[in-house]
């Protein structure tokens, strides 16, 4: 029984540790969301959805940094996410036991991993230098290339949990390849894919370096792609440093907005996880 | 059927049946319609079958018994040439339907397997309305008009002996069914685009014994039409369901032969060991 005894005392000594690690990590996390809802919330008015960008020293909203951001994260998931399925599709499935798959995914990892300001770096020489000036479009691409992985990734691995012997059905009925992944795998895999997709726009929404060096900023509201635009991120990065009492307070309510955006794509992710069919 | 019958009662009842018929059919007096002559397989460099020759007579049920991983699920793979999504595996030999050798390799894989349907061992519904998993495959190689198709997707769930139980909720996901139910609706959505051969790997492995004979009559039914092959751990089901019979041992066949006469005085000392469960 001494022996027993001991292993109980064991048990609750480790459980207590696990209690106080995860208390410690979702503390800061709990700080830093009661932190931001506590500075933003006081700057929700409708004139943050109605107004432009202020000058210093005066009242404004965020609109202009609204709508570029939904235009260049749309942009940028329209460009990536055809990409990112039809290489993660060749991957999952045509090219599965090709040594190209193994490249591409080993590339692909470094890729989805790698500092987003590098990626900006690379796009600010190859777009906005050739083209002599800052873009929205460049912003855009700068956000796809930031996608790609992310939707690359989750296509395959949501491919790849199709079992298959759904494929084996399919084909035995003398379906053509093509038909059996666009019909049946896809239509398996339906949940995770458009996870994945929610997942990288969430990635992008609250990305800043890339889009300092390509998209900018821009004080007026504008739908020209090929001049620059304001963002959220850029603008709460802008707004944040400056000494002035007005932007400061727009910082903190662009950050709430972005981290509620964010907060609810992935909710939408899981739920659609979770409501898989043949789960 | 009940299953509780021993094997040699239901094998002699077969005898009888046959008997009053037009005289036991034997090996040679059939014609049939898949010839397999000399078949070699391989995974990668494992030689999985050892030069098998067999034939599958038509309108009439072929079983494959043996004990596990002797090769009969492989055997069945390869007339429907499913082992060719699969790299390193390959067959040699030939393997003749209706006259012309599927394994050569200008074969069109597509149109072979729209002939030749396989219903697997575990029920395999898409993600779809149980309409739409019959009415897929047809759509895929005839246009029909919407009555046609409504009436073929209703002739192959009663084909299968599934449509008193889900005629009034075809929208259903084919996933919403019972595992019975599910691999019945994965037999009405191969006969609908009407085969010649069908294949079953151990369709009732996973079913209960309602569900089991269910699908016995079915395989039963269907023989009017269609030519079928079918694996089974399960000896009685073979004793039931079939007219031949062939034993494989170690990616060999032991013996082939009419089903009676293999459950009842069987040529090879192998397979009377297996199937009177003294297999060691």
């Amino acid at each position: 029984m001494a022996i027993y005894d001991t292993r109980l005392r064991r048990d609750k000594f480790y459980l207590g540790l696990c209690y106080v690690a995860v208390a410690i990590g979702l503390g800061w996390l709990a700080i830093i969301l009661a932190t931001l809802l506590f500075e933003g919330i006081r700057g929700l008015s409708p004139a943050v959805f109605t107004q432009m960008t202020p000058p210093p020293g005066s009242e404004g909203g965020l609109l202009n940094a609204i709508a570029g951001s939904l235009i260049m994260t749309f942009l940028g998931v329209a460009m990536g996410t055809p990409l990112g399925m039809l290489a993660g599709t060749y991957m999952a499935e045509y090219g599965r036991y090709s040594k190209l798959t193994i490249v591409v995914r080993f590339i692909n990892d470094i890729l989805l991993s790698a500092p987003s300001i590098v990626i900006g770096l690379f796009v600010y020489e190859v777009m906005v230098v050739r083209m002599g000036h800052f873009s929205a479009l460049a912003g855009a691409v700068s956000l796809a290339v930031i996608v790609v992985p992310v939707v690359v990734r989750t296509t395959e691995d949501m491919l790849l949990l199709v079992p298959d012997p759904l494929r084996e059905a399919a084909s035995a009925l003398g379906l053509p390849r093509a038909i059996v992944i666009a019909r049946v795998a896809y239509r398996a895999a339906r949940a995770g894919l458009i996870t994945g997709v929610l997942l990288a726009i969430a990635r992008i929404s609250g990305e800043t370096a890339p889009l300092l060096f390509t998209a900018l900023n821009n004080q007026f509201f504008s739908t020209n792609l090929n001049a620059p635009m304001a963002s959220l991120p850029a603008v709460i990065f802008q707004f944040a440093l400056s000494p002035y009492k007005e932007w400061q307070q727009l910082a903190w309510t662009g950050a709430l907005l972005i981290t509620l955006a964010v907060l609810a794509l992935s909710i939408a992710a899981r739920v659609l996880q979770m409501g898989r069919p043949g789960k | 059927m009940s299953g509780m019958n021993g094997v040699t009662n239901l094998a002699q009842g077969r005898v009888a049946e046959e008997a009053g018929t037009a005289g036991a059919p034997t090996v040679s007096n059939l014609n049939p319609k898949v010839a397999i002559r000399d078949l070699k397989f391989y995974y990668g460099d494992s030689l999985a079958l050892k030069s098998i020759s067999v034939p599958l007579y038509a309108h009439q049920v072929t079983a494959f018994i043996g004990p596990s991983g002797c090769g009969k699920s492989t055997l069945l793979r390869v007339l429907n040439r499913m082992y060719d999504l699969y790299p390193n595996q390959r067959a040699e030999g030939e393997v003749i339907l209706d006259g012309v050798n599927i394994l050569r390799p200008e074969q069109d894989l597509n149109l072979l397997r729209a002939r030749v349907g396989m219903v697997f061992q575990k029920p395999t519904p898409f993600p779809m309305s149980i309409r739409d998993n019959v009415a897929f495959g047809i759509k895929l190689y005839q246009k029909l008009p919407k009555a046609e198709l409504r009436d073929r997707v209703e002739a192959a769930l009663v084909q299968a002996a599934l449509w008193d139980e889900v005629k009034d909720q075809l929208n259903a996901s084919g996933l919403s069914l019972s595992g019975g139910q599910q691999q019945r609706l994965c037999i009405a959505r191969t006969v609908a685009i009407q085969p010649e051969v069908i294949l079953l790997d151990e369709p009732c492995s996973a079913l209960d014994p309602i569900s089991t004979a269910k699908i016995e009559e079915t395989i039963d039914e269907l023989t009017e039409n269609y030519t079928i092959a079918i694996v089974t751990h399960n000896m009685q089901q073979a004793a039931r369901v079939s007219e031949h019979t062939a034993f494989m041992y170690l990616g060999e066949l032991i013996e082939f032969g009419v089903t009676a006469q293999i459950f009842t005085s069987p040529e090879k000392k192998q397979t009377q060991n297996y199937i009177t469960g003294r297999f060691g």
